[in-house]
């Protein structure tokens, strides 16, 4: 019975490492009150996720999937098992480049808020917020 | 305390992923056999991420360009104002001995001398390290960024990493000189119309191809015009396709510092 | 050999990512938060993934920082929290 609990709780433990970054995001979003921190977490969320979804595709004793040429005149040796999933990088690399959309359109929002309301807390915001009403 | 309860919850899930590398897992089972085996002999492009980003999900590709051009209109229209209200008092800088002068509203400016530089009102020393180092150091990261589109069908790279390194090296250029002659060299209005450029290439590559009586972004559509097979013909289309996405990241890369940095204005920099 | 190193790199992972959260000097947590992507930068690059790797060397280390530092230098710099 210890036995069994051992060994599922070591064959598991990078996802759960995975899983305790993207909560340790997740926790920057809500509870900071400064906007700044909320984005910095944002964008550790978003970077844990996709680690989550690289780690997917890993393969045991596999290489890279770019193909050798000089490899390739053999025409024999490509088999799918040689060779790392490629499938989850090329979505991952969409994820990165709309994050550094995302993160550039945030960062313009920020300084517009801050020109308008003088201060990046979030609790000196809100009673503004509520006067201007 | 709901971090907490997610955590809780995606642990007990991931009692049900699969093990770490195992090669029977179902991300791995259904769809990329088939890349991983064909992609040589379809599109004559060892690098199999390229080939599946540019030709096999090449559509997937249009709107992820789509979106960060989006991202950079976004920002300019945030932040960007016109109003060109001239300072009462701007400051020079003489350069041989170091002395920085302070002209009022109404007196002769020096333009164009090559003894003085003008500064912005954040105080900034004179070094003549970094700037001589930036002048040295920036034609080989453009290089390098060429180099890394050009081969992206053969070593990681390709059209967003190769944008985003020269993108970042106009933005090194702006940042160790000062803004105002980075805008010089590379205007607003330039940047704004090579980042649609980029866009419209991207989508001009794939009317090419239904033009010429094929699918949407099919280029096998090339072998016909000219003296290609097909699997060279998809090279050469995801070659076009990359160049494409390499000027609309740049062009977005460099849109966002220069929105970001002053605040809207485009007068002072870091 | 190689999850000594990625133990190693996720545990530096895990301390710049708590860190950057909590300290109280916004350009600090801007260069703590590019640290961050160069680790995570490494660890795709020992699983692999080499295309995501370059990208996120590229993107996260490069352009994200110099805009995170760009926007912190308009704004304010300090923080209470």
């Amino acid at each position: 019975m210890a036995d069994g609990v051992l060994e599922v709780l070591i064959s598991r433990i990078n996802y759960w490492v995975y899983i305790a970054l993207m909560m340790i995001g997740l926790y920057g979003i809500i509870i900071k009150n400064n906007i700044m921190k909320k984005i910095i977490g944002l964008s550790i969320l978003q970077t844990a996720v996709i680690l989550f979804f690289v780690s997917i595709g890993a393969k045991r004793d596999a290489t890279i999937p770019i193909i050798d040429h000089t490899n390739a005149s053999a025409h024999t040796e490509i088999s799918a098992t040689n060779f790392i999933n490629p499938l989850p990088h090329v979505l991952m690399l969409t994820a990165i480049v709309v994050a550094v959309a995302t993160l550039g359109v945030a960062l313009s929002m920020v300084i517009k808020i801050y020109r308008e309301y003088n201060t990046l807390e979030e609790d000196e915001i809100l009673p503004q917020l509520r006067e201007d009403k | 305390m709901l971090a907490i309860f997610l955590g809780g919850l995606l642990i007990y899930c991931s009692f049900e992923f699969p093990l770490w590398g195992d090669p029977h897992a179902p991300a791995s089972t259904h769809v990329s056999p088939y890349y991983i085996e064909n992609t040589l002999k379809d599109t004559s492009v060892p690098n199999i991420v390229t080939a599946v980003l540019a030709d096999y999900r090449g559509y997937d590709t249009l709107f992820e360009t789509v979106v960060i051009f989006t991202a950079g209109i976004a920002c300019i229209f945030l932040l960007r104002t016109y109003k060109t209200v001239e300072p009462d008092i701007r400051l020079y800088r003489h350069i041989p001995t170091g002395i920085t002068l302070r002209i009022e509203k109404g007196g002769k400016f020096p333009e164009g001398s090559r003894h003085f530089e003008r500064l912005d009102t954040a105080w900034v020393p004179y070094d003549l390290i970094v700037k001589t180092t930036c002048r040295l150091v920036i034609p080989f990261i453009q290089i390098f960024a060429l180099y890394v589109i050009a081969h992206g069908h053969y070593s990681p790279g390709g059209g967003f990493q190769g944008g985003v390194i020269m993108g970042a090296s106009l933005v090194l250029f702006a940042i160790a000189f000062n803004l105002r002659s980075a805008i010089r060299r590379m205007g607003e209005r330039l940047i704004m119309l090579l980042a649609a450029l980029g866009v419209c290439i991207y989508a001009g590559i794939g009317t090419l191809c239904m033009l010429l009586d094929k699918n949407y972004l099919d280029y096998s559509a090339f072998a016909n015009i000219l003296a290609f097979d097909p699997a060279s013909a998809r090279s050469h289309g995801i070659l076009m396709v990359e160049i494409g996405v390499g000027i609309v990241v740049m062009a977005v890369m460099v849109i966002l510092y220069y929105v970001l940095a002053s605040a809207g204005k485009h007068d002072e920099g870091l | 050999m190689s999850w000594q190193i990625e133990l190693i790199i996720l545990a530096i992972v895990i301390i710049c990512g708590v860190s950057a959260l909590s300290v109280k000097d916004l350009l600090s947590a801007a260069i703590l938060f590019g640290a961050y992507s160069f680790m995570m930068c490494l660890l795709w690059a020992i699983m692999g993934a080499v295309d995501v790797a370059f990208t996120e060397a590229s993107v996260g280390a490069g352009v994200s920082t110099v805009l995170f530092v760009a926007a912190v230098y308009q704004t304010s710099r300090r923080t209470k929290d």
